[in-house]
């Protein structure tokens, strides 16, 4: 089993560099190569979330992503946001989506919740074991 | 890949184009300059893809809030993408249904309902 962590202060600069060792460790843990675009984007809209709740809370914590190619591809991004924050994540339909009274922010929330929910089959949202916070894990089949 | 931004006049249309990567870092530079073309008078606007190669949810919203706010003040706003991944990020959040998409600029152009297709 190899397992890489990442820690970053939750600044959105640090999310692409989260994407990149994320799809890295994809490639060398035997994920197709045509799902790859897919676990970018994941990685990058649940680190994203993440930064967007610390930042909200002004929380200092860094952000957590464990990626671990034990069996299949599993990646975790832990943030440290109060639990009621994660709730209400919904995607949003059509009509919604262009009104003038959704805010930026709220349009951005949905839509990344919609892209999560869209590109990664095995998906799980839920508080971590231990403190404050959420754990969005993601997991995608690896080749043998 | 860093962002780029360039813009071009094609007739009455303001052109953007757009290459890199548009993500929760790059976004708000992004947001910056449709403004500064919106703020400037611009009313005809054509966000040119083709050279993203990342798109995330902060630069849909970006975009999102560029169709509004054209649409408000009579103006148009499309976009220009051809590249398959793309567009699947369109389709899975129904954006696909929001944004005029076009495959060229000059499709995007001659399809403005509000222009002369110039």
């Amino acid at each position: 089993m190899a397992t890489v962590k990442l820690s970053f202060s939750p600044a959105p600069v640090h999310v692409r560099t989260a994407r990149l060792v994320g799809v890295a460790v994809a490639r060398r843990a035997g994920v197709r190569e045509d799902l790859l675009d897919e676990v970018r984007l994941a990685i990058g809209e649940a680190c994203t979330r993440a930064v967007a709740l610390h930042r909200q809370y002004g929380l200092a914590d860094p952000v957590y992503v464990e990626m671990s190619d034990s069996g299949a591809y599993t990646v975790r991004v832990v943030d440290r946001a109060p639990i009621e924050a994660s709730v209400g994540l919904a995607a949003l339909p059509p009509d919604e989506l262009a009104k003038e009274s959704l805010s930026e922010d709220a349009l951005t929330t949905g839509v990344g919740f919609a892209l999560l929910a869209g590109f990664v089959e095995d998906l799980q949202v839920r508080p971590v074991e231990e403190g404050i916070g959420t754990e969005v894990r993601m997991v995608w089949p690896v080749r043998r | 890949m860093e962002l780029s931004l360039a813009t071009r006049t094609v007739g009455e249309h303001t052109v953007l184009e757009v290459g890199g990567e548009v993500d929760v870092y790059t976004a708000p530079r992004l947001r910056e300059r449709l403004l500064e073309l919106i703020d400037g008078g611009a009313r005809r606007v054509v966000v040119d893809l083709g050279r993203v190669d990342f798109l995330d949810s902060t630069g849909l919203g970006v975009l999102v809030g560029a169709l509004k706010r054209l649409r408000s003040a009579g103006g148009s706003f499309a976009l220009v993408c051809d590249k398959e991944p793309l567009l699947k990020i369109f389709r899975i959040t129904a954006l696909d249904q929001v944004f005029p998409l076009h495959p060229t600029v000059d499709a995007a152009i001659s399809a403005d309902p509000t222009g002369t297709g110039a």
